[in-house]
């Protein structure tokens, strides 16, 4: 834009550079080694049929997601995308709880100590537990509501049967990943809630008191069940989850993509 | 032969004669299995399918001594030919003109003589293996398996057997009818589409997942991303006094999800709510609705039960969850939250009724 004394403007001339470099990003030998072709940060995308198929198919995403899905799978009010945000807020989980990993030790002198600080000597660290601790009620709510979605469309029926089977292993591994989340903080709260939950499985016939032992790592809550629980939480359960998830979406594939429509 | 559909194989044959500049009739005729392959020069038909001989009994009988014939000098010189046509290490070359000869039942020497460009091609005339010969079976599904060819020179592969497309050393020229650096297509062999998995395609009304289904995604994420850091920053999660094992709150609660069950256990016999309710009706029996379900119809009219049962189910975890979370306050005694307060950590926070 000439501004009449046949100078260009300096907006404009930011804006020329800016976008000289970006291209010259973008065409760079790097850059065209990260993205495969048919990116949409690629230099030169243009928006084809055969395009979108490669954003897909040469994409990592392509282990999720077809190249197409049904119409009416697309749309808000079928899945309520509550299977991807049971699956979303795993995530945030598991990246939240890394971060309090950091701050936290599992022994019984320091659990609660640990906890306290977060809120007042960690940045973030009152957020972040927050965020935590939300979000795991948050994602036993979603995966409840999904689970009464998929009924409700009758999609567990053939050839989904066997999915639904593997999403009620996945519900009963976020309920126990809920729980033995719960008895960390190591306060009054915590120790209680779980043993009141864990008297209810002394109720097991016959091998009851066994069960109760083998959770609690004792006959009561301690500092033993402490870091058995920790380790359930932050490796066991997760590594069983993430491969029961896997299944659960190589099937949701296999089985045909989204049921429906109705 | 095969049953392929008329159109596709009248495809290929046209593809064909053309690559070899023969008439198509012909083409057809061999297909169908009614004449002598129209193969010109064996070197400008390289498909398996057709120059690589059945390996019968007979050739595997006669050609025993694939070595043999011919001097070492005229094999060595021969080699040195062939592997300057073909621009590859002798060594290389020897072994693919062996397992050739082998394969063919023709002496060495002739191999490599046709390999270095001074000879016909060796391939022993042997019929054609026809492509269903294979497969007596009837095919389901046929499919064609074309291959580009470029018509420009290119080595073409003869070399049979395993070794086919790497060893070919003589450039060939482009078959006659062809004009120079035409791409044609060339049926290579026709193979029975034996799925591994059943393909049941049914028209479906489909989007692309780009950007359609992503978008909708993204957005859900950003969403459930904000609503649970506007939450966090709204709420302190709970933190009470430090553990004390000789200190039992009144009451004292499970977490959320499992007071309604803690609510059933004020009911009934632990026995039945601790255990039966939760294993064998919980978890046992949500496994099994898909196999006791018979019902194929997911049309809400249809399924009227199944919906009345799982909504009896909803209403009844939500209203014993919410007794025990709101309702339930010292001893487990029933109250009212807005006359004696809540009892319960997680919502104390949230919710008052001053
Ligand atoms: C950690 C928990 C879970 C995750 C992350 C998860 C994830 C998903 C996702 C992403 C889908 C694709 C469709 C959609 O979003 O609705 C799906 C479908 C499905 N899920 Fe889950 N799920 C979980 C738990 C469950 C549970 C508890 C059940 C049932 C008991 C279940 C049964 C199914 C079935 C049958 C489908 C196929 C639905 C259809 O084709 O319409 N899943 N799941």
């Amino acid at each position: 834009m000439a501004n009449g004394n046949g100078k260009t403007g300096l907006l404009e001339r930011v804006r020329e550079r800016t976008s000289e470099a970006v291209d010259r990003l973008r065409g760079s030998q790097f850059v065209e080694s990260v993205l495969r072709p048919g990116s949409p940060f690629k230099k030169g995308y243009a928006d084809s049929p055969r395009n979108r198929s490669y954003v897909i198919m040469n994409n990592v995403l392509y282990h999720l997601h077809p190249v197409k899905v049904k119409r009416h799978g697309v749309k808000l009010s079928y899945t309520l995308c509550l299977g991807g945000l049971s699956f979303f807020l795993f995530i945030l989980l598991t990246i939240t709880g890394i971060f309090l990993m950091f701050y936290y030790a599992p022994t019984a002198e320091r659990a609660y100590a640990d906890i306290q600080a977060l809120s007042t000597n960690v940045a973030f660290g009152s957020l972040v537990r927050n965020m935590h601790r939300w979000g795991a009620h948050l994602m036993v709510l979603t995966v409840f509501l999904h689970m009464s979605r998929v009924f409700y469309h009758g999609a567990y029926k053939p050839p989904r049967e066997f999915n639904w089977v593997v999403g009620v292993v996945l519900l009963l591994l976020t309920l126990l990943l809920s729980f033995t989340g719960y008895l960390l903080p190591w306060d009054q709260l915590a120790l209680w809630a779980v043993t009141v939950g864990t008297n209810m499985a002394g109720f097991v016939p016959v091998f009851g008191d066994q069960v109760k032992f083998a959770l609690l790592a004792g006959v009561e809550v301690t500092a033993g069940t402490l870091l058995r629980w920790y380790v359930l939480h932050v490796l066991f359960l997760p590594f069983i989850i993430v491969i029961f998830m896997a299944v659960h979406f190589w099937r949701v594939r296999k089985d045909g993509g989204i049921s429906g429509p109705l | 032969m095969t049953e392929i559909p008329e159109s596709l194989l009248r495809r290929s044959a046209e593809a064909k004669a053309k690559a070899l500049g023969v008439p198509v009739e012909q083409v057809l005729a061999e297909m169908k299995g009614e004449a002598p392959p129209s193969t010109p020069p064996a070197a400008t038909e390289p498909e398996p399918a057709t120059e690589e001989p059945t390996p019968s009994a007979e050739t595997a009988a006669e050609g025993g001594a694939p070595a043999g014939g011919g001097g070492s000098d005229d094999i060595d010189a021969l080699l040195e030919k062939a592997a300057a046509v073909a621009g590859m290490p002798q060594a290389l070359l020897r072994r693919s003109a062996e397992a050739k000869a082998k394969a063919l039942g023709v002496p060495l020497v002739n191999v490599l003589a046709e390999m270095a460009g001074e000879a016909p091609p060796a391939a022993a005339e042997v019929a054609p293996e026809t492509p269903g010969e294979a497969a007596p079976q009837p095919a389901e599904a046929p499919a064609a398996v074309a291959v580009e060819e470029p018509s420009v020179p290119a080595p073409t592969g003869n070399g049979g057997g395993k070794v086919a497309a790497v060893v070919s050393p003589r450039p060939t020229m482009p078959p006659a009818g062809v004009p120079e650096g035409v791409r044609t297509q060339r049926l290579l062999t026709v193979v029975k589409a034996k799925a591994i998995q059943q393909v049941k395609a049914e028209p479906h009304d489909k989007v692309n997942t780009w950007p359609h289904l992503m978008l909708v995604e993204f957005v859900a994420l950003l969403a459930m991303t904000g609503l649970l850091i506007v939450m966090s920053v709204a709420l302190q999660a709970p933190l009470l006094e430090a553990a004390n094992p000789n200190l039992t709150p009144n009451p004292s609660k499970a977490p959320w999800y499992f007071l309604g069950l803690q609510e059933l256990l004020s009911y009934f016999d632990p026995q039945i709510a601790g255990v039966t309710v939760p294993t064998v009706v919980g978890l046992i029996g949500f496994m099994m609705i898909p196999y006791v379900d018979r019902n194929p119809s997911t049309k809400p009219s249809d399924r009227k039960l199944a919906i009345m049962l799982y909504t009896i189910f909803l209403a009844g975890s939500a209203t014993l969850t919410i007794l025990g979370v709101l309702f339930r306050g010292k001893g487990f005694n029933f109250s009212y939250p807005w006359k004696d307060g809540i009892f319960f950590d997680d919502l104390k926070d949230w919710v008052s009724f001053e």
